[in-house]
């Protein structure tokens, strides 16, 4: 499904290390061992994040059998910024129900001291 | 339509930013209207109900004590049909400048955001409404986030769907 997807999208990113993994195939396509370089940790563990990234859809493997560099999958962003402009849109939209509720009201700017409104009849 | 009307709507457009490395989410509009009264449109019930809700729902305000430590449940109804509701705590009511609230949907009532609306005076009768709502972890925020997505299909995104449906 779709939301399972951006939802493991979303969780492959909340990793620092794998954010900069990210930014670093922003860059360009590179191997694990190129990729492990800068860390304080194992190929294993870079594996790992990689693996993360990939099952998220966010990087893939090139053809090159031998080196098997990764290669940073851009589409991905492009839903993700596409996805949230739809967010965006709800949003702008609503707000402009509300600015037709503000040209409606009169001027009268004085928050109403008000009694909590209990619609007993409503709940059931 | 004239320039000068075009750049006033294009200054006028909702801004979101979502945090890639915390689970918040940022909603970022302005006003033509002075503070006092989008503060008003914010927390008077009759007003609320005609902007709130989900687009073609009708909102019913079963419960709204909008005062610091009061709380509200509201529904949204297709056709009659509730289809969801939400409820959540006045945090804290400080009139014309902030309102904190926590929301949470009946349907994921595990999930609460802690949502803080800021009103800023930006003079010339105008207003900037700043929304930040928290959330503990990217699930919860991108539920948020995807909610309504049955609810509204906007030109240009058909793409979007075809894209996601791929997955």
């Amino acid at each position: 499904m779709s939301e399972d997807r951006l939802s493991r999208v979303f969780a492959a990113l909340a990793d620092p290390t794998r954010r900069d993994i990210v930014a670093r195939l922003a860059v360009g396509d590179a191997t694990v061992s190129q990729l492990a370089a800068p860390y304080d940790v194992s190929i294993q563990a870079v594996s790992k994040h990689l693996k993360v990234l990939e099952d998220a859809g966010l990087v893939s493997r090139s053809q090159d059998a031998q080196r098997r560099p990764r290669h940073l999958e851009a589409e991905v962003f492009d839903m993700m910024t596409a996805w949230i402009e739809r967010y965006r849109r709800q949003a702008e939209d609503r707000y402009r129900r509300l600015d037709a509720v503000l040209a409606s009201m009169d001027d009268d700017t004085k928050p109403k001291i008000r009694e909590p409104t209990i619609n007993k009849g409503a709940a059931s | 339509m004239s320039t000068n009307a075009t750049n006033e709507a294009r200054t006028r457009e909702t801004t979101i930013e979502a945090d890639p490395s915390l689970p918040t989410i940022r909603i970022i509009r302005d006003f033509d209207a002075p503070r006092e009264k989008v503060f008003r449109a914010w927390i008077e019930p009759e007003l609320v109900a005609q902007w709130l809700g989900p687009k073609s729902t009708t909102m019913r305000i079963d419960q709204w004590d909008a005062r610091t430590g009061g709380n509200y449940r509201y529904a949204a109804l297709q056709d009659g049909e509730e289809i969801a509701a939400f409820y959540g705590s006045f945090h804290e009511v400080r009139p014309n400048e902030r309102l904190v609230q926590t929301f949470t949907w009946e349907g994921m009532p595990d999930g609460v955001s802690l949502d803080t609306m800021t009103f800023e005076d930006l003079g010339d009768g105008r207003t900037r409404t700043i929304g930040l709502s928290v959330v503990d972890n990217f699930e919860a925020r991108d539920a948020i986030m995807a909610s309504g997505m049955e609810v509204g299909v906007y030109e240009g995104y058909e793409k979007l769907d075809a894209l996601l449906a791929q997955s």
